[in-house]
């Protein structure tokens, strides 16, 4: 590893991994872990996949690893989003702080 | 300087499998599961860093794709519904 900036960026997004992962073991409720470790976990992930692509340059690894930032941008919201939708469909409720729950009000409609 | 990122991911997986482990609904274990095969990819693009051979980011593309059909025929099995609905 000599670029400094894929340093950089490698190191920003496994910090932002690692948060996002202490975020599932610290919140209340499915909705909130679903929240907070999908989000940034996805971020981390795809800055450690861009340092990796500065390490290797326009090469066939390089290019790979831009393919992968597309794959987790792309899958990683949409599994969350089913997973919040299957969970909520299926009644498991809220945690008792929460303030809102439109998805509620617009099945009540 | 990579063991040190390698550390980081592995706790970040030992948190995930707590989850796993203590989670008190299914969601939650479901929810973990997701998050630890993004944390895999991460991990397999570093490794693929560390030894200088790119096949790893084959296998990280790999499950990037596997994980994502695996979540989401966990959250239709868990809507309730059949899958060609």
């Amino acid at each position: 590893m000599s670029n400094h900036v894929a340093i950089g960026f490698i190191t920003v997004g496994v910090i932002f991994d690692l948060l996002g992962c202490l975020g599932l073991v610290r919140l209340p409720d499915v909705y909130n872990r679903l929240q907070a470790a999908t989000k940034s976990v996805t971020l981390g992930t795809c800055m450690v996949l861009f340092g990796v692509f500065l390490e290797f340059g326009f090469t066939a690894g390089g290019a790979k690893a831009l393919l992968c930032i597309l794959f987790v941008l792309l899958t990683s919201p949409t599994a969350a989003h089913a997973l919040a939708r299957g969970s909520h469909v299926s009644g498991f409720k809220l945690w008792e702080g929460s303030v809102m729950d439109k998805l509620e009000e617009d099945k009540g409609e | 300087m990579m063991t040190v990122f390698f550390v980081f991911l592995l706790i970040g997986t030992f948190m995930c499998q707590y989850r796993i482990m203590v989670g008190p609904t299914p969601p939650d274990r479901m929810v973990a599961i997701d998050i630890m095969g993004i944390l895999v990819v991460g991990f397999c693009a570093l490794y693929s860093v560390r030894t200088g051979r790119e096949f790893y980011l084959y296998i990280a593309i790999t499950w990037a794709i596997l994980s994502f059909v695996g979540t989401l025929a966990l959250a239709k099995f868990l809507e309730g519904r059949s899958f060609d609905e």
